[in-house]
């Protein structure tokens, strides 16, 4: 590669792109440390000291890692991908929707944490009602949640600039999924922001005495089952359009890859109510219909491994391998920036099976609640997805830092991967096989008094205590690789974008049209939702007052 | 747009195997009654459970041959009653609401798991054909002493 021709990342822009990415591993290490206390907790091996409780914790964890990691991260990297796709320079006034954006979500975030760390919060990170918290942690969330609608919009602008100065030309791919990850949580987060803004905020501050129960989880899980799928839509951008670079292939199908996109963003939103199968006043009908809506979303996952597969094939081919698994062999197994999102993509099927084992109507009484459920998601967003964005941190620090990933920080990579995949085979293979025996998720150290099953969980327990401690590991490990990277020795890395085997003629222009997508989105919600949450509503039902129970 | 022969394939394949799950669920559901919990909408005032019947007076009560009505209240820290037993064989229609938080319900060894929401009344029965002591444990945190709330069921 002609060392001349790589241009170097915009400065400003990669400022702006590094405060996101630090702030996400500064909240992955504190969430860490958070989830090993919890684990040790659990598997019987220690006990906290007065003035931290296990369900403080547990806010803490689900909020800096489920919360706080994820989004920053996406939005470091988002930003970064824009920044390089659609013209090689943000605009200034996207720059100060970022930032601006930034700043929000920090404030929000630290007076969110502040709140737990006063135990003025300890609802866990789904904060149901009729727990009441703080109105301070409310007002907090509701500021992250408003930083990162402001943080979208800058998002949307560049793309409009793009389009409106190459009238015409197919948008590049990374940019056009940046679009759907960003309107996709824009539409999701209405409904905790209406829960947020026009429940808990009035009720917390003692403005209105009572709360509809079944209204406000209902508006949590509209938004909390897409909130997954704005987690794993930057992952499949890495998978889609970044390692078919790193790997030195081509991306299969560009039409295909945003057809699944657009897919992904209409099936993620009407379908929360398979979050809340086992509760009263939805009925069984209803119920059904969302679990009709959320196995549709299996499709364009479907298509994303069928494009993985094909891409590493064709690229085998192109390279002279035969035979069925011939391109196996030139794949960059060493190469930290291809193996540990690699290992992402594999962890995903039986992370992708639990989830549809999880929805699955009335079978979903064998694991809800329970550790299962944990296992799951320490499959999907702690694995597949976690994975991933570590595997992006060793070329996206170099590049907006100006400097390259050495031999040694890939061997530091390639090891962090190994121990995180360890760790959570055994953490997350306990807590599967302990959910089965129907050990609860969400809690502290207990035996219910000696009964026989929950002396019978215990080993489990321990079990997920020792991949917890090997998982802390990884994560000390992870957050002095991207220490070093900073230091990392200097020079110039190019943004690794991966370009389509195909020509942009090849992709169909109603795949842009955002009116109809939106459109379909709006009536997929409607539909899905209008008669159940109208059987929720009225002056016949009945609420319920606060309460603070810890 | 140009889809491979291979990837319709494996597109139909996976939505086969969609419909067949579906089919499954849904026959199972609305066939054969093997429903998610709590199918009737029945609703309460979650201030008023302790005066509302039939919450004023929880307890187990036999209401056909082999045949019992669990009615229970859950609270933080525990539930009302305290103590069930029932003989080897009954079905037990659980009847519980709330008179503060969300809290869970659930048998570990049944399929008896459901969630308990003030302003909402939950159902669920099960056939209990082996004997033995029933831990029924709260699985939806609920405060500080969540890990401690669970109650029993004997089955003579």
């Amino acid at each position: 590669m002609d060392l001349a021709k790589i241009k170097a990342f915009d400065s400003r822009d990669g400022a702006l792109v590094l405060a996101h990415i630090l702030f996400a591993f500064f909240a992955l290490f504190l969430g860490g440390i958070a989830g090993l206390l919890q684990s040790v907790v659990r598997g019987g091996m220690y006990t906290l000291p007065g003035g931290i409780g296990y369900y403080q914790l547990l806010t803490a964890h689900g909020v800096l890692m489920a919360l706080v990691f994820t989004t920053y991260f996406i939005i470091g990297f988002l930003y970064s991908g824009v920044s390089a796709s659609m013209g090689g320079k943000l605009l200034p006034v996207v720059r100060r929707f970022g930032w601006t954006g930034y700043v929000f979500m920090t404030v929000g975030g630290l007076i969110v944490l502040i709140m737990i760390l006063l135990n003025k919060a300890s609802v866990l990170y789904t904060f149901y009602a009729p727990m009441k918290a703080s109105p301070y942690f409310y007002t907090g969330l509701a500021l992250v949640v408003i930083g990162s609608w402001i943080s979208g919009w800058g998002i949307f602008k560049q793309y409009w600039y793009w389009k409106k100065t190459h009238h015409g030309k197919l948008s590049p791919l990374f940019g056009f999924m940046a679009v759907v990850t960003m309107l996709l949580w824009q539409v999701a987060t209405i409904g905790v922001a209406v829960e947020v803004v026009v429940q808990l905020i009035p009720w917390s501050f003692g403005w209105t005495e009572k709360i509809n129960v079944l209204l406000s989880r209902t508006l949590f899980w509209y938004f909390g089952h897409p909130l997954v799928y704005f987690w794993l839509l930057p992952a499949y951008i890495c998978w889609y359009v970044i390692i078919p670079n790193i790997i030195g292939g081509k991306i299969y199908s560009d039409a295909l890859a945003r057809m699944s996109f657009l897919l992904l963003f209409l099936f993620s939103i009407p379908v929360g109510f398979h979050h809340q199968l086992m509760e009263p006043g939805i009925s069984s009908f209803w119920k059904y219909v969302q679990v009709v809506l959320t196995f549709m979303v299996v499709i364009p996952s479907l298509m994303t491994a069928f494009s993985l597969f094909a891409t590493f094939e064709l690229n085998g081919r192109s390279k002279g391998t035969t035979g069925l698994f011939g391109w196996l062999k030139v794949l960059p197994w060493k190469d930290v920036r291809f193996f540990a999102p690699f290992m992402g993509m594999l962890v995903f099927i039986p992370a992708g099976a639990g989830g549809i084992i999880n929805a699955s109507n009335q079978m979903n009484v064998v694991v809800h609640n329970t550790l299962w459920v944990t296992g799951h998601f320490h499959l999907t967003v702690a694995t597949s997805v976690a994975l991933t964005f570590f595997g992006i941190t060793y070329w996206l620090i170099p590049v907006v830092t100006n400097r390259v990933l050495t031999p040694r920080m890939n061997r530091l990579g390639i090891i962090q991967t190994i121990l995180w995949c360890v760790g959570m085979f055994f953490m997350s293979g306990a807590m599967h096989l302990v959910g089965l025996l129907g050990a609860p998720r969400r809690t502290a150290y207990t035996t219910y008094g000696d009964t026989p099953e929950a002396v019978s969980w215990m080993p489990y327990q321990a079990v997920m205590a020792i991949g917890g401690m090997i998982l802390f590991i990884g994560v000390l490990l992870m957050v002095y690789n991207v220490a070093a990277l900073l230091r990392s020795q200097k020079g110039v890395t190019a943004y690794p974008l991966g370009e389509s085997m195909e020509p942009e003629e090849a992709t169909p222009r109603y795949l842009e049209r955002w009116g109809l997508w939106i459109g379909l989105s709006v009536m997929l919600i409607l539909f899905a939702y209008s008669i159940p949450v109208m059987q929720m509503l009225g002056p016949m039902v009945p609420e319920s007052p606060g309460y603070v129970t810890w | 747009m140009h889809i491979h022969r291979l990837e319709k394939i494996w597109l139909g394949f996976g939505l086969v195997m969609l419909f067949v799950f579906l089919a499954v669920l849904g026959v199972a559901a609305f066939a054969m009654g093997i429903q998610p919990p709590s199918p009737h909408h029945q609703m309460i005032d979650p201030t008023k459970v302790k005066e509302t019947p039939p919450f004023d007076q929880p307890g187990i009560r036999q209401v056909a041959d082999k045949e019992y009505e669990a009615v229970m209240t859950a609270y933080a820290f525990g539930y009302a009653p305290a103590a069930m037993e029932v003989p080897v064989g009954s079905t037990v229609h659980f009847t519980v609401t709330s008179s503060d938080v969300v809290h869970g319900f659930e048998i570990p060894g049944t399929n008896v798991n459901m969630m308990i929401e003030p302003g909402e009344v939950s159902q669920v029965s099960h056939k209990f054909t082996k004997p033995g002591e029933y831990l029924i444990l709260c699985n939806e945190y609920c405060g500080i002493g969540h890990e401690m709330m669970a109650t029993k069921l004997i089955v003579k």
